[in-house]
């Protein structure tokens, strides 16, 4: 690992001035980062800590139906927050389906936004990687390829945005609030993470210097309380990225869908938002030939990028069921294996 | 440039001086204050073999900065056991062959008290294995995991009840 300057800065502004300065990167819980530190895929030369600034570790509902999420509460505490379990149970769902309880623990919202890709090109510092090194080339094109994007993928980048929080969170409108050096401001979520283009080491819209205070959920987001699912396919049963991921949420008026939410994740740079297929379910009803053709019209632009055509069809069928599960009601209590599209026997002493 | 940090371990405070800031806290319980139980496995924060609590929580001690959790209370494994009194998450693991090896198992019994305290899983053999996930055994093991965690849980339940009796 190279070496760095440390700062432990106690104010934003104060923050925000330390990462201004080019190679400086913020340390949260460092989950990610100080992987890829270890590995020589990053190699920022000053770290600013932002462990200790105050206010960001609390979750607020306001009396407009929002709520306001700080940037450090950490992934666990999230999850396990009662009240924003049941107002978002597809984005508890997501947290607890991702990474493993301790790493939950110690990561926090605001890095989970801005993890970076699991491409493994992209972690192997001996293979070209246009996201590492801009103009390096792409090993991943003719490479290892099942598991990388079918959408919005470009000649230059073909990696995938691993979070499993950020894809209902898309789904729901969330919005991301970010203190810079011109004040602060508020984005979508689905306009954070940026398509590669010809650019993919820039993973999101954000400048030097700019941080994540807070993540909204807007008032609307509630609605869609008693029918929402996060489902992820993973390689293995649990602690697994997620091969293709969906969350769906409906509002169901007399069996008909009145209202749909749809994202992708697993399958493109960014959380991927199926807005036309939002469009064609609403007033219809949700059985299997609207499903099925809500899936083909979210997945209608997919292509692949390599050796990962059966990625379309699966994100299909992850979608159908998504908004199957979704449709027949948020379960009362979360599934003891969060997001998985299989069964499990209650009780039973030993896995399969 | 060296910094000072200060770590409550195993109850026992202590200052320490960083010469640099690179050490996570997985290397300075291991290299530099010779707390040698918690293990260094994959250092990626893929395996669990780093777990320790830090302020009650567990976490993987090789993805820490160490200077970045000054002030932190950190319980290792070393600090579990009462005398020869062992943890009963210890003394389950024994009974139920829950290693072979045992590189895995401080790990093992770290995390295991923090999925205790967390009270997520309950007796739900599946909510066990899931809540236990980021922590590998290459040995296998994992049948006699879960059922000395399930014995630790219906313990704790059952002396629950007779306090509330």
């Amino acid at each position: 690992m190279n070496n760095f300057d440390y700062v432990r800065p106690t104010t934003i502004s104060e923050a925000i001035a330390a990462a201004t300065e080019p190679g400086a990167a913020y340390l949260a819980a460092g989950t990610n980062l100080v992987d890829l530190m270890k590995g020589g895929v990053t190699g920022p030369t000053r770290l600013v800590d932002i462990t200790r600034l105050p206010g960001l570790d609390r979750v607020e509902y306001l009396p407009d139906g929002s709520a306001r999420i700080g940037a450090m509460v950490r992934n666990a505490d999230l999850a396990h927050d009662l009240d924003f379990a049941s107002a978002y149970p597809a984005i508890a769902e997501a947290l607890l389906s991702g990474a493993s309880a301790q790493l939950r623990n110690a990561a926090t919202v605001g890095g989970n936004l801005l993890q970076r890709t699991r491409c493994s090109y992209f972690y192997d510092v001996a293979s070209a990687c246009n996201k590492r090194e801009r103009g390096a080339g792409c090993e991943a094109r003719e490479g290892e390829n099942r598991s990388h994007a079918v959408l919005g993928w470009s000649e230059a980048c073909i990696a995938t945005h691993p979070s499993d929080f950020c894809v209902p969170l898309v789904a729901l409108d969330a919005v991301v609030e970010i203190e810079g050096r011109g004040g602060r401001r508020k984005i979508a979520v689905e306009e954070l993470h940026r398509l590669p283009g010809d650019s993919p080491e820039r993973d999101s819209v954000l400048e030097p210097g700019d941080l994540i205070v807070a993540l909204w959920l807007p008032a609307e987001a509630r609605s869609f309380a008693a029918h929402q699912r996060y489902l992820k396919v993973r390689e293995r049963t649990s602690y697994a990225f997620a091969v293709a991921s969906a969350a769906a949420a409906v509002r169901l008026e007399g069996g008909t869908i009145w209202d749909a939410r749809l994202a992708l994740g697993g399958v493109a740079a960014k959380p991927w938002r199926a807005r036309s297929a939002e469009r064609y379910l609403a007033g219809r009803n949700p059985d299997a030939a609207v499903l099925r053709a809500a899936a083909e019209e979210a997945l209608a632009e997919a292509k692949p990028s390599g050796d990962n055509q059966y990625k379309i069809e699966l994100a299909k069928r992850i979608i159908i069921r998504a908004l199957t599960l979704a449709a027949a009601g948020t379960p009362e209590r979360l599934p003891a294996l969060p997001a998985s599209p299989f069964s499990t026997i209650p009780g039973a002493l030993h896995g399969a | 440039m060296s910094f000072s940090i200060n770590l409550t371990i195993n109850g026992v405070r202590r200052n320490i001086e960083l010469e640099d800031p690179r050490v996570t806290l997985l290397d300075l319980l291991r290299e530099r204050l010779l707390l040698t139980g918690t293990k260094k496995g994959c250092d990626r924060g893929q395996c669990g073999a780093c777990t320790v609590l830090v302020d009650g929580r567990r976490v993987n001690s090789c993805l820490a900065l160490a200077i970045s959790h000054d002030g932190a209370d950190v319980l290792t494994i070393e600090g579990v056991a009462r005398g020869d009194l062992l943890h009963p998450v210890q003394a389950a693991l024994i009974a139920h062959d829950g290693f072979q090896c045992g590189f895995c198992t401080p790990g093992q019994v770290m995390s295991a008290i923090g999925l205790i305290q967390e009270g997520q899983a309950g007796d739900d053999p599946e909510r066990i294995r899931e809540g236990m996930s980021g922590n590998l055994c290459r040995c296998g093991a994992y049948a006699g995991i879960t059922e000395a965690i399930l014995e630790v849980q219906k313990d704790l339940a059952e002396a629950n009840q007779r306090r509330s009796a």
